[in-house]
């Protein structure tokens, strides 16, 4: 890879002002963005490592609401999740293998927004908050398309915050090799309603499947979707599924999701 | 050129690095530990997996310079004070749980890492928690017999596949 300048700030405040630099780029995990860097599909003349701010860890919860740290390592929330919410702790816990739930961070995943990523899923699938260095930003505005967010050059994410919900789980078909989701879905039952988010199946990246919400809303069973299909207009084909393949996946894992979470 | 401190296997070592420079690169190039394997070098096969601050991390895909500080084992960490094979090492070679052995310091390193979070697992957990580390010989059953014995528990047991 060629070579770059690595910087790492202790306070957020230095990392703005270091991201503020000609062809600066945030580093967290590094587990996407260091192979990509070796393939010279990304070649930063600074990078700007956010694994030294004590303020962008930790999970924390208040009432029903858990605000993770956007530099919190996939096992930590795992782990530290588990309790107040066990279906994004669950979802973490699929991510990569051990190894990389080492070292990859929420931040960073939501950052990147990978057509096929795990979080993405559980941040719209629960209408999460991405919380930025200057603003808040609803999911449902963050998430524009495959690899592109609301984010604004030299903006850092800082924060997620959740609303817990009543009933959770989410059902990852894997691909095995990437490890990423194949086509994956995310349930989350509130008072107000079912959302359901899916990865890995479109090329627009992570979107709602509104009927199925809809009809989660009234039924939060199985049967009620029974009749539903998700359209395949859209869905990403390769040679590890067709889009009519991932489209039936949809439906396949939102009731894998759904009872999981009842 | 930035010079970079770590405890590597107990012992304070540093050496000047570029930004680009790996974890895996700092510990095989300029500290002489060859025994970290770099196998795909894509984050994807785990021969490099080392223990940071006790946890499995792959060190072809983290900056040493991010890592200044950390307390870093490798496999040449693994053996006994006198030299001779650490548990695991010898359940590795008591079970035959290495073919070409490429795959083999990754394999310990993560088993390491397995062992301190869960100290008895049952088998499916040793395969779950073996995922990121791929042996190409496909020698996975006397891999999983060893960590079944290096973690004091009957490898014999196991069924045949």
């Amino acid at each position: 890879m060629y070579n770059f300048e690595l910087v790492k700030p202790s306070t957020l405040a230095e990392a703005v002002a270091a991201l503020a630099g000609e062809d600066a780029q945030p580093l967290s995990g590094g587990q996407t963005l260091i192979p990509s860097m070796k393939a010279r599909l990304n070649a930063p003349e600074t990078l700007v490592s956010l694994t030294g701010i004590a303020e962008l860890k930790g999970v924390s919860r208040s009432g029903d609401t858990l605000t993770i740290g956007a530099a919190t390592t996939h096992a930590d929330v795992a782990e530290q999740a588990a309790a107040d919410f066990p279906g994004l702790a669950a979802l973490a816990g699929q991510i990569g293998d051990p190894a990389v739930r080492n070292r990859g961070t929420i931040g960073g995943s939501l950052a990147n927004n990978d057509p096929s990523a795990c979080y993405p899923a559980a941040a719209l699938g629960t209408g999460a908050t991405i919380v930025t260095n200057t603003r808040e930003i609803a999911a449902d505005d963050y998430f524009q398309g495959m690899f592109t967010t609301a984010l604004e050059e030299g903006e850092i994410i800082t924060a997620v915050r959740f609303s817990i919900p009543q009933a959770s789980a989410y059902a990852k078909f894997l691909q095995p090799a990437s490890r990423f989701a194949l086509t994956g879905v995310f349930v989350a039952q509130y008072a107000s309603g079912v959302r359901v988010a899916v990865t890995g199946a479109s090329e627009n990246g992570v979107f709602r499947w509104a009927e199925a919400e809809a009809a989660l809303s009234s039924d939060f069973t199985p049967d009620a979707i029974a009749g539903l299909s998700c359209p395949a207009d859209e869905m990403i084909a390769d040679l590890h599924g067709s889009a009519a393949y991932r489209a039936h996946l949809v439906g396949v894992m939102t009731r894998r999701a759904v009872i999981a979470a009842g | 050129m930035t010079r970079v401190t770590m405890t590597v296997n107990g012992r304070q070592m540093s050496a000047e690095t570029e930004g680009r420079t790996l974890l895996s690169s700092y510990l095989r190039d300029l500290l002489g530990l060859t025994g970290t394997h770099v196998g795909c070098d894509t984050s994807q096969c785990g021969a490099c997996v080392v223990l940071v601050d006790g946890k499995a991390v792959k060190s072809c895909t983290a900056f040493a310079g991010d890592l200044e500080g950390a307390e870093v084992t490798t496999v040449e960490g693994m053996a006994n004070p006198d030299g001779s094979l650490g548990r695991i090492q010898q359940a590795f070679q008591d079970y035959h749980g290495l073919q070409c052995g490429f795959c083999t310091p990754g394999m310990v390193m993560s088993t390491a890492a397995l062992l301190a979070e869960n100290p008895t697992p049952t088998e499916e957990e040793v395969r779950h928690y073996l995922e990121g580390n791929i042996c190409r010989c496909t020698g996975y059953q006397n891999i999983v017999r060893a960590v079944m014995a290096a973690s004091g528990q009957d490898a014999g047991a196991l069924a045949a596949e």
